[in-house]
């Protein structure tokens, strides 16, 4: 019983339908809706049929739930993404920690010196990179046009995509800490840096995100791309990534540090290998950043 | 065709406008369009391109705010009320809105997930054909299997009112009839349907009610035996250059004689043609020895309506 002829599809009665009100409630046999027989002339009382109106709105934890497991996956297969999320960040930790490629400083260890920053890199490629190249082919597709006219709220998508932002960062945290580890990184850091390293990665987060979401939502998806992908190398080399930006002139620095993934990378490293209890300097950067980067996103984003 | 009778005490219309205006910089999309959509029927919005068919029914999905007017929903202003709204109603946009990677199945779970009594994805997938293609990407699917796809996912979560643009447009004549019988079956289940289309055959068949717009504004209104029964249509093929200045004469007031193409007649009258002015028009040929082949008593199409209606052809 199909609406449309499939090929190769055996006639017959329909196959078992898990999930769906008793049979009775299907109409006359012969087919589920009585679509295969309008002839019959024998209608099926009207509200008793699959399609009798039931709306209603799914719990806004399933929904959420839903949807970023569709963002996740959809991310997780995409191999390019895949590239820029895992495994870049991967190949540069272990590149220019088992090979002198830069000088970090006489009697430093490399690897202490790189996991802080890769750390950073992998936070800007999810939550900036990855996410604002999504973002604006779903807007040119129209994929959020069609979602908000679902029962899934602005609030609610917003939440699915911050969960699947999390959660791939979990992920790529959990690999690169692994990798780290097992080429010898021995991280020197205040007990309270069980605190303020999440806290420093969650305002990036939220800054990369805002950044993120004001390309995806104010340029054309192309555009967006090619920006996102640009902003991506630049910060690769001007972050403070694998480059300490002690190597760059002194009246660069200053400026290099107030950029976000300058923040990020000096503050994870401020934390994760100097000891520092509390980077306030960075946190502030980051704070200031994901401030005016969500206000502006909030304001000026463009669903269709 | 039946004609949809609402139900006697329906709490609100499926969707009433009223004065509905919105302008694209200088230009009147819609331009104070009142219409109203009576609950469980099919209702068709038609219009040649640029008549503001989709921007009307991108008001009543809350997608575009209105300048001025009144659009209600199943009793709910579109925007004010959108958290209850939508979970009531269903979608089909004219184009997009699936991403492209995402296998259909997983398009349509994802979407039952939003909703608390959705028909089973299993089951739909098969009931629009797409089951042999249920783990294929969007962007691999023939126009017509993404038709569907996106027809499924407008039905999905049981709405009780469904807006679909241009349903079928770029599915082949076997995947459009099936189609028909999707929303027939939608509609005797008392969900109720907006459309807008450019197939003068789909509005004539699926349609309780059709509102012909143009330039924005309502022009006609009415049930397809409403709009196309107020004229019929008598038509015969004989010689080319006929009198038909002469044939008026024999003809009630008011009616009307066309050539066209050459040795095609058609006589108009108001109403219904009826024997007397058969026998006046064959009458009329005996006297000039013209033998008229192919004669035909019709009544308009909605085809004929439209164009007299909007001075344009539907499909551009």
């Amino acid at each position: 019983m199909t609406v449309f002829p499939r090929d190769g599809d055996p006639p017959g009665p329909p196959r078992a339908r898990a999930g769906l009100p008793p049979s009775s409630s299907l109409g006359p046999p012969g087919g589920p809706l009585g679509l295969a027989d309008t002839t019959s002339g024998n209608p099926e009382p009207s509200g008793t049929s699959l399609f009798a109106p039931a709306p209603g709105a799914a719990p806004l934890g399933r929904m959420v739930a839903a949807q970023a497991g569709l963002e996740s996956r959809t991310l997780l297969r995409n191999g390019e993404q895949l590239l820029l999320i895992l495994i870049i960040p991967l190949l540069l930790l272990a590149a220019f920690s088992l090979e002198p490629l830069v000088n970090f400083g006489a009697g430093l260890s490399r690897v202490d010196f790189l996991t802080p920053g890769i750390i950073a890199l992998a936070v800007m490629s999810t939550a900036f990179t990855s996410q604002a190249i999504a973002t604006g082919f779903e807007r040119r597709y129209g994929v959020l046009k069609r979602l908000g006219a679902t029962p899934l709220s602005r609030g609610g998508l917003i939440a699915a995509k911050t969960a699947t932002v999390v959660g791939v960062e979990l992920v790529q945290g959990a690999l690169i800490i692994a990798v780290a580890l097992a080429i010898g990184w021995r991280p020197d850091a205040s007990p309270a840096a069980i605190v303020v390293a999440p806290l420093l990665i969650m305002l990036g987060t939220a800054a990369f995100s805002g950044l993120a979401l004001l390309m995806a939502g104010t340029l054309r998806a192309e555009a967006t791309l090619a920006a996102a992908n640009l902003v991506y190398i630049l910060l690769l080399g001007l972050g403070g990534v694998v480059f300490p930006l002690t190597k760059f002139p002194a009246t660069a620095r200053p400026v290099l540090e107030l950029l976000p993934t300058g923040a990020l990378s000096t503050g994870l490293r401020s934390v994760l290998q100097h000891g520092v209890v509390f980077p306030v300097g960075n946190i502030i950067t980051l704070a200031a950043w994901a401030a005016v980067a969500i206000t502006l996103a909030t304001r000026m984003f463009r669903w269709d | 065709m039946n004609t949809g009778k609402a139900a006697a005490d329906p709490p609100a219309p499926a969707v009433e406008i009223g004065g509905l205006v919105k302008r694209y910089g200088h230009t009147a999309a819609v331009d104070g369009l009142s219409l109203t959509a009576v609950r469980g029927a099919v209702t068709g919005i038609l219009g040649p391109n640029g008549a503001g068919k989709t921007t009307t029914i991108e008001i009543c999905e809350g997608y575009r705010r209105p300048d001025q007017g009144t659009v209600r929903v199943v009793g709910l202003d579109p925007l004010r009320d959108a958290r209850a709204l939508r979970p009531r109603i269903g979608v089909m946009l004219q184009s997009g809105g699936i991403p492209p990677s995402v296998p259909a199945a997983d398009y349509l779970k994802l979407l039952s997930s939003f909703h608390i009594n959705p028909i089973d994805t299993a089951l739909l997938l098969d009931l629009v054909g797409l089951t042999p293609v249920a783990r294929t990407p969007y962007k691999r699917l023939s126009g017509g299997q993404q038709q569907r796809l996106s027809l499924a996912a407008a039905i999905i979560g049981r709405p009780e009112l469904i807006f679909l643009d241009e349903p079928t447009a770029g599915m082949d004549p076997q995947a459009r009839h099936t189609t028909w019988e999707l929303i027939a079956q939608l509609r005797k289940a008392g969900v109720s349907v907006i459309l807008t289309t450019h197939f003068m055959e789909e509005a004539e068949r699926l349609c309780d009610h059709v509102a012909i717009i143009d330039h924005g504004q309502l022009v006609a209104a009415g049930t397809p035996e409403q709009l196309t029964g107020t004229v019929g249509q008598l038509r015969f093929r004989a010689e080319a250059g006929l009198d038909v200045d002469s044939l008026l004469t024999v003809l009630p007031p008011a009616s009307a004689v066309k050539e066209s193409p050459a040795g095609h007649y058609v006589i108009e009258v108001h109403g219904a043609v009826d024997p007397l002015l058969l026998a006046a028009v064959t009458a009329w040929c005996a006297d000039r020895g013209v033998l008229a082949n192919s004669l035909r008593i019709e009544s308009r199409t909605l085809e004929d309506v439209f164009l007299e209606l909007t001075g344009k052809e539907l499909r551009t």
